[in-house]
């Protein structure tokens, strides 16, 4: 084979090449095309090619995308709020179960309890959410057992066709993306360093607070960014969960380019998007180096 | 006075595994103790039962007079250095030798004092603020200890502090260590399997082997008058050959195949005397051989060398003796002008009674 023949160098190149051109045709030719198209703009059923900011310019004047009014958040602002509480949510959930696993389950069962985790997760995702509209609906089945129980009278209409519903369903839909990092932290946090800090004074209380949780921060950053990326774009869940009162930033970028036939606004959308979740996570991750000094 | 430590037969079982098998002890205050045996022999289980890692499965355990039965790790008067040195890898060196420092009714500038004093006297000023894991191996053994002698404890336990390094740098830590013991005037438990590291180190050597204490002594007694043939194997080099011995009024007679019958004091029996067939042991720097023209007052038995090692400041000899089982191997210092044997050359061994350890068990 020639390439064998050539210099490391070459022959790595050789190796990668096929997985690059695959991803530069997957991934940056479609970004790529994103920013452009979000400088051009919509003229009836055409492109119009010459550049403009005119996009950006009408997200940022109106008070529907980011400013919000008195009445209604901007969508954007929203929509991180809503990927925040998720992951928070989530994550807090995931490492009560990720540090059962850890540290409570004998050695031998570990990976059958990993597999039993992941088993809601061979379903698939809209059916798993098609679910919890059966949970929580008028008719579902958490309203329906609290009137059995006669705890409630008529079914509440706070669980569906609102954020709580949305909030529900994507906090159960990505718990395993959270608690596998934060388990992987917890199993290489050396045993002997929780036997030192009880050998130094520490109750298993303290010892908690002063070496498992600050040697588990890099699973828990991984955690909140495997979360919260991508539930800022997940659109399957508000569209079925949210009816039709209110949109999230996905719905929006999702309504522009395939029911308004406005790509160039929705381009700038994503983009904004994008930039908007880039800059959270990056305060995240500096939050992170500054103060909880979470040290791979 | 009573002792610091006092442990009455003590078991642990994991499982169907009994571990420790009824172990007696006593350290005293200000003590180097060691316990020393071969892998797996239970060293690490019982130095964790005197930490409060393990639960004992019966026998008591008393440190300072109280019996510590009911008290967790955290509220016992003893301090570790773990096999992994086990330094907190988020932390820095400062902050790591200072963790302990948090309930101790201390001002802060107090405890920075203490930090630096306890860095100084392992010889790490100035590292305070290096990050813990860019540390090399000697470095970590000194935050661990720096780590557990900071909170002054009455007794410190190092589960084979030393087994990372290297020879000399190990060789080094040992000097050290002892200096140090010596400074703060703390009783020390250091568990190894290297017995040399023992015998230079130790004031009193517990030998296990498989979950029991096989032989408690000081090191000169250990090593010159081993109980019995395992410990005798496991410390240093030691011929061991089949013989008889009996009693001949209140004398103990020992008949050594192929060297000849000798009479031996009480004290060449530490493990009693069982008459008839038995093991006898001799060091190698008991035995000597004869150069060309030498002579002796010393018994003598013919031999051919066998086989010869070179070591620089010793050589070793394998000299076969008619009649003795085995070659015997025998070490003698290369002083000047004295020569180095070939092997096939005729030589003579030279022995005496007092060289003899009788090993009944
Ligand atoms: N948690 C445990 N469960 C079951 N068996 C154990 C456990 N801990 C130790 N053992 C067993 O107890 C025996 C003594 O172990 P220990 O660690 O005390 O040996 P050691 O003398 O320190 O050996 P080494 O020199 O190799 O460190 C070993 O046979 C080991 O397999
Ligand atoms: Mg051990």
């Amino acid at each position: 084979m020639g390439i064998f023949a050539t210099s490391p160098k070459a022959r790595a190149a050789a190796l990668v090449a096929p997985p690059l051109i695959y991803s530069l045709l997957l991934l940056a030719f479609p970004l790529v095309a994103i920013v452009v198209i979000s400088f051009w703009t919509q003229s009836g059923l055409n492109l119009d090619r010459t550049f403009t900011t005119a996009n950006y310019r009408e997200i940022f004047s109106g008070p529907i995308y980011i400013w919000g009014n008195a009445n209604r958040w901007g969508v954007l602002p929203l929509s991180i709020f809503v990927s925040a509480t998720v992951t928070l949510i989530t994550v807090a959930l995931a490492y009560p179960i990720a540090y059962f696993v850890s540290f409570v389950v004998a050695p031998e069962r570990k990976s059958l309890w990993l597999f039993l985790i992941t088993i809601p997760f061979w379903t698939s995702y809209l059916i798993r959410v098609f679910l919890w509209k059966v949970i929580l609906g008028y008719n579902g089945v958490v309203n329906t057992g609290l009137i059995e129980l006669g705890i409630i009278q008529e079914p509440l209409n706070v669980l569906l066709y609102n954020l709580n519903s949305v909030i529900i369903t994507l906090a159960h839909a990505y718990a395993v993306f959270a608690i596998l990092p934060i388990y992987v932290a917890l199993e290489k946090i050396d045993r002997s360093l929780l036997e030192a800090s009880q050998d130094l004074g520490e109750n298993r209380f303290t010892t908690f607070l002063r070496v498992t949780l600050p040697l588990s921060v890099p699973g828990i950053v991984g955690a909140v960014l495997i979360v919260f990326i991508p539930t800022i774009g997940d659109y399957v869940t508000p569209e079925l969960m949210l009816g039709s009162g209110g949109r999230l930033m996905s719905n929006v970028i999702q309504t522009q380019f395939l029911q308004l036939n406005n790509w160039p606004l929705g381009a700038a959308l994503s983009i904004i998007t994008m930039l908007a979740v880039g800059i959270v996570s990056l305060l995240f991750i500096l939050l992170n180096r500054r103060w909880l000094r979470g040290r791979a | 006075m009573t002792a610091l430590i006092q442990l009455r037969g003590i078991h642990k079982h994991y499982g169907d595994y009994h571990a420790l098998r009824g172990i007696d002890l006593e350290i005293r205050q200000g003590e180097f103790f060691s316990l020393l045996g071969p892998s797996g022999c239970g060293k690490t289980t019982l130095l964790r039962t005197i930490a409060g890692f393990e639960t004992p499965s019966s026998g008591t355990l008393m440190i300072d007079g109280k019996d510590m039965a009911a008290v967790p790790a955290n509220h016992r008067p003893t301090n570790m250095v773990f096999q992994s040195y086990a330094i907190f890898p988020h932390l820095t060196v400062a902050e790591n030798v200072g963790f302990g420092l948090r309930r101790e009714p201390m001002s802060k500038d107090q405890k920075t004092k203490a930090v630096a004093e306890a860095l100084a006297m392992v010889g790490l000023s100035g590292y305070g603020t290096r990050a813990a894991h860019a540390l090399s191996g000697g470095q970590r053994q000194r935050v661990a200890l720096a780590r557990a002698l900071i909170l002054k404890p009455k007794v410190l336990l190092l589960d084979e502090p030393l087994s990372a390094l290297d020879k000399k740098m190990r060789e080094q830590m040992q000097v050290e260590l002892i200096r140090l013991q010596r400074t703060v005037g703390i009783t020390f438990i250091l568990v190894t399997h290297d017995q040399e590291e023992a015998l230079v180190m130790s004031d009193r050597i517990a030998v296990m082997f498989e979950g029991e204490i096989g032989q408690m002594a000081d090191p000169e007694t250990l090593y010159r008058r081993p109980n019995s043939r395992r410990v005798a194997e496991f410390i240093g080099k030691m011929n061991i050959l089949p013989g008889q011995v009996g009693m001949e009024g209140n004398r103990i007679v020992v008949d050594v195949a192929g060297l000849g019958r000798g009479a031996v004091e009480t004290d060449q029996a530490p493990g009693g005397v069982v008459p008839g067939n038995t093991s006898v042991g001799i060091r190698p720097e008991t035995l000597g051989v004869l150069f060309p023209g030498e002579t002796t007052d010393r018994r003598v038995a013919e031999g051919v060398v066998d086989e010869v090692v070179y070591y620089g400041d010793m050589t070793y000899y394998d000299v076969r003796v008619p009649g003795v089982q085995q070659p015997l191997t025998i070490s003698m210092k290369n002083i000047i002008g004295r020569p180095v044997l070939e092997v096939g050359a005729p030589t003579r061994v030279v022995w005496d009674e007092r060289s003899l350890v009788v090993l009944s068990r």
